[in-house]
């Protein structure tokens, strides 16, 4: 038995692939849930089903996905445009620095001044922090993945320097900025529940997105500078050139999602701020497939079982880690369900006697 | 000290890609102590036959043999095992690696290695044949003529009996040239036997004992070298010699040259006229070495100027100065009378220039639409309001598809279709502009017999509308048949142009040699 190429695809491959992944997805994270005790099939559906049967646990989900929403979309576009931004987790970081700058500088400001302008600041800080690994590919070659990769703790470094030292809070002495002044309180989108307006912006963001991609001459270029870039170069798209606004663009909208975390949730920089959501956009992008509505379905799901796992953790006694097992999970078997579509399983032997004077001569 | 029974065997070799006959039932053998050169054009069908012999392709009908034992080449480490060794163009070396390293590598299973024996038959196998490059050196420091000589001492290290050599001397200078043959006649002395893949005559004549000779994937001829002229070798190789040409030409089924006299085109007739393509002293030097030396030439309206020569002499980099993709260093580009010289693609395309290159998968998105490739160089006229105007785009596809006879619909990814129908689209994507002038670098190249004709009556078409064509090609079938005027590329330069009723093969084979100058 050995793997063969495929010539060409047939149809079926690309969903019943897709499907055999989540099944060995859940085959593999029934173990350890095993492992911790609790029934599988009871875990799961607490994981998918529970969080999404109730208003609150809707808002729960859309909560939860709100950074995702940012981070993925953020990854995508890079990816998109062959930059392989592995640095949404600094970006991020940076763009709740930048607003949390602008929050402590002018705590008086009103919400119609501040919450643009901390947004503004968080596009600022995450676009500046994308821009260094961006300049260094397109002057010097230097592999964007390990750059943008290496910034991601050195953002961390600067958060906690900054929150053990000049942004101390004033009040606890604890490693968490002051609390902001009301005006950048990001306001419910639902009222009475957490879900902020960042979830707005995110799903505006998302929109253009898809508008760009879909309907425009700029995003057919992007996409033929990320497929064939030689291709592109010979009919004359500015390849380098759509990468590095790419780049920036990318870093632009992960800040955006900095900006909204510190707003619309902690209304303060912490240390946590982040709880890995850049690492995460790079699985929201990747299974989404890069598409806006991918971006959008998956960082759901994500948030969907994130929200699960709190649940199964009090109610099951598991750790909510599993949650982020069964993310991580997914997207290995998804990844591996993807590539491995291109090929197909050839049960003969690998010598195959075709030609006659050599079945003449085995005979 | 040639033997009569002959070591390796090929016998009636046949493959087909498609309606491609890439080898039409090959027969070639090679006796030990004998140097056999396989001379052939690019597409000749040399390169298939190599893949097939060292198991990388699996022929359609054939047998390959040794000592009249029938093998069974799966792979290359069974033709490795069969004692058949290639040597190709592109080095299978570790750069990071010493030499011994590298010869040693291929032959070691799991478990440590034993550097110092190892080292020591590198040093034996090196010595054997007369090549002296210090094992301990890393590959990274060595020349490129130095790197294949390790690449023969790895082949040889397998206990080859038979060594391939793919065009050895495409990437060596003469003085590693020289070398190489050295080495060549040091094998030919231990009893190995070499088959030389080439297709560079005078190399051929100088170290071979036999010459095979492909064309189109057929064996056209086969010569005792030294009884043979050179003439007698290009003209086979070509196809040129007025009998056997007319023969193959009908046996392949291409239209007999009949140049068409369209468009009453008299090249230079009309003093007023401007030409739609001038180059004057192009230059390009890349590192200080010129790859494009003072390039001049005109291609008036009506006319199809083709460009002989053989490959690497600076084809691909006037293809790229012309394209858009390289700048020159020196010199001026006008189209139809425009100065594009300093434009970039979209200002060209603007002007008129039309483009064709050799690399087709290099112009097209594979993984994008027929509709999207047809458009992709003209977004602007495709927009409207800050959208893409997909009824228009739609429209645009279906006419061309129609028009350029593509077999696909505009929504089929073009990376699922033939060569054939891909060298359409990016016939259509080019001349749906009107452009003034077309420059086609190799557009037939390993395309069937049918899409081989329809590029050729494209481009009479559009010299009979008026406008220019330069043809880029290494088939001078193709260029004696199309072309107004042929001109030479060697080292870089034009050496001269004939007018084609003038452009017999020996007057082009000298040029394209550089055997001679005069024009």
């Amino acid at each position: 038995m050995r793997l063969v190429l495929r010539g060409h695809e047939p149809r079926w491959v690309a969903p019943v692939a897709f499907v055999v992944a989540v099944l060995v997805t859940v085959a593999l994270s029934a173990i350890p849930i095993r492992l911790a005790g609790a029934n599988p099939p009871a875990a799961f559906e607490r994981y998918l089903v529970t969080p999404l049967s109730s208003t609150l646990g809707i808002y729960e989900v859309m909560l939860t996905a709100t950074p995702l929403l940012f981070t993925g979309i953020a990854v995508a576009i890079a990816f998109r445009a062959g930059y392989w931004n592995i640095g949404a987790e600094g970006q991020f970081l940076i763009g709740a620095v930048a607003t949390t700058a602008l929050a402590l500088n002018f705590p008086g400001l009103p919400a119609v001044v501040a919450l643009p302008l901390g947004f503004v600041a968080g596009a600022l800080g995450g676009l500046a922090w994308a821009w260094l690994p961006a300049w260094l590919k397109r002057r010097g070659e230097i592999d964007e993945v390990v750059t943008t990769l290496l910034l991601n703790p050195v953002a961390l470094l600067v958060v906690q320097g900054l929150l053990n030292g000049p942004w101390r809070n004033s009040q606890t002495g604890f490693t968490d900025s002051d609390r902001f002044g009301s005006g950048y309180d990001l306001p419910s989108l639902v009222p009475g529940t957490r879900v902020h307006w960042g979830f707005g912006v995110a799903m505006v963001v998302i929109a253009i997105t898809w508008f760009v991609f879909g309907k425009t001459a700029v995003g057919m270029q992007v996409r033929a500078a990320g497929q064939a870039p030689e291709a592109a170069r010979f009919s004359g798209i500015p390849v380098d050139r759509l990468r590095f606004r790419s780049a920036l663009v990318s870093g632009a909208i992960a800040g955006l999602g900095g900006a909204s975390q510190v707003m619309g949730v902690q209304h303060q920089l912490t240390q946590g701020i982040s709880n890995n959501y850049g690492y995460t956009g790079v699985i929201v992008a990747t299974l989404g497939g890069l598409t806006a509505l991918g971006v959008v379905l998956v960082a759901v799901l994500l948030a969907d079982i994130a929200v699960g796992a709190e649940n199964v953790s009090l109610v099951l006694q598991v750790p909510t880690q599993l949650g982020a097992i069964f993310g991580a999970l997914l997207l290995l078997t998804v990844l591996s369900a993807m590539s491995l579509r291109q090929y197909r399983i050839s049960w003969s032997g690998r010598r195959r006697r075709r030609t006659p004077a050599a079945a003449e001569e085995s005979s | 000290m040639t033997s009569t029974r002959p070591l390796l065997e090929l016998n009636g070799i046949t493959k087909r890609f498609g309606d491609l006959v890439a080898n039409d039932s090959v027969s070639v053998s090679v006796a030990s102590g004998e140097v056999v050169a396989m001379l052939g054009e690019n597409g000749a069908g040399k390169s298939t036959l190599m893949k097939i012999v060292y198991g990388l392709v699996r022929p359609d009908a054939g047998t390959i043999s040794m000592d009249g034992r029938v093998l069974d080449i799966g792979s290359p480490r069974d033709a490795m095992d069969a004692g058949i060794g290639m040597v190709t163009q592109e080095f299978s070396l570790v750069e990071t690696m010493t030499v011994t390293e590298n010869v040693a590598l291929s032959s070691v299973g799991l478990g440590r290695v034993d550097v110092r024996a190892a080292r020591q038959r590198v040093m034996d196998a090196m010595d054997r044949v007369g090549v002296h490059i210090e094992p301990e050196r890393m590959v990274s420091t060595l020349s490129i003529g130095e790197r294949q000589r390790v690449e023969i001492v790895k082949a040889l290290f397998h206990e080859c009996r038979v060594l391939i050599l793919d065009e050895p001397t495409a990437v060596l200078t003469p003085q590693d040239v020289r070398a190489l043959f050295t080495t060549i006649g040091r094998l030919r002395g231990t009893g190995l036997g070499v088959l030389f893949v080439s297709h560079k005559l005078r190399e051929v004549a100088e170290i071979s004992e036999r010459v095979v000779v492909l064309r189109r994937g057929r064996l056209v001829g086969e010569r005792v070298t030294a009884e043979a002229t050179t003439k007698e070798l290009a003209d086979l190789m070509m196809g040129t010699a007025a009998a056997p040409d007319q023969d193959t030409a009908a046996a392949v089924g291409l239209p007999v040259r009949e140049k068409p006299a369209v468009g009453g085109s008299e090249p230079g007739g009309t003093a007023e006229q401007v030409p739609v393509l001038r180059m004057t002293d192009v230059t390009l030097e890349r590192e200080g070495r010129p790859l494009l030396d003072r390039v001049s030439l005109d291609v008036m309206p009506g006319e199809i100027v083709g460009l002989a020569g053989i490959s690497g002499n600076g084809q691909t980099e006037l293809m790229n100065v012309l394209a858009g993709t390289d700048i020159p260093t020196d010199g001026r580009i006008e189209v139809d009378g425009t100065d594009v010289t300093h434009l970039d693609i979209a200002g060209r395309l603007e002007a008129g220039l039309g483009r064709l290159t050799e690399d087709r998968r290099g112009s097209v998105l594979p993984q994008q639409s027929v509709e999207h490739n047809l458009v992709i160089e003209d977004l602007r006229s495709f927009t409207r309001r800050g959208m893409l105007d997909k009824a228009a785009i739609r429209t645009h596809a279906e006419g061309l598809i129609e028009r350029f006879d593509i077999r696909a619909a505009p929504t089929d990814a073009v990376a699922t279709l033939s060569g054939g129908n891909m060298q359409k689209v990016l016939l259509a994507r080019a001349l749906a502009r009107r452009p003034r002038v077309l420059v086609a670098a190799q557009p037939t190249r390993g395309l069937d017999i049918g899409a081989y004709q329809y590029v050729h009556t494209q481009l009479q078409e559009l010299r009979g509308s008026g406008a220019g064509v330069l043809l880029i090609s290494e088939d001078l079938d193709e260029l004696r048949s199309l072309c107004d005027r042929i001109l030479v590329l060697f080292r870089g330069a034009v050496t001269g142009g004939l007018a084609v009723k003038d452009a017999t093969s020996e007057r082009l084979g000298a040029m394209m040699t550089g055997e001679s100058v005069a024009v």
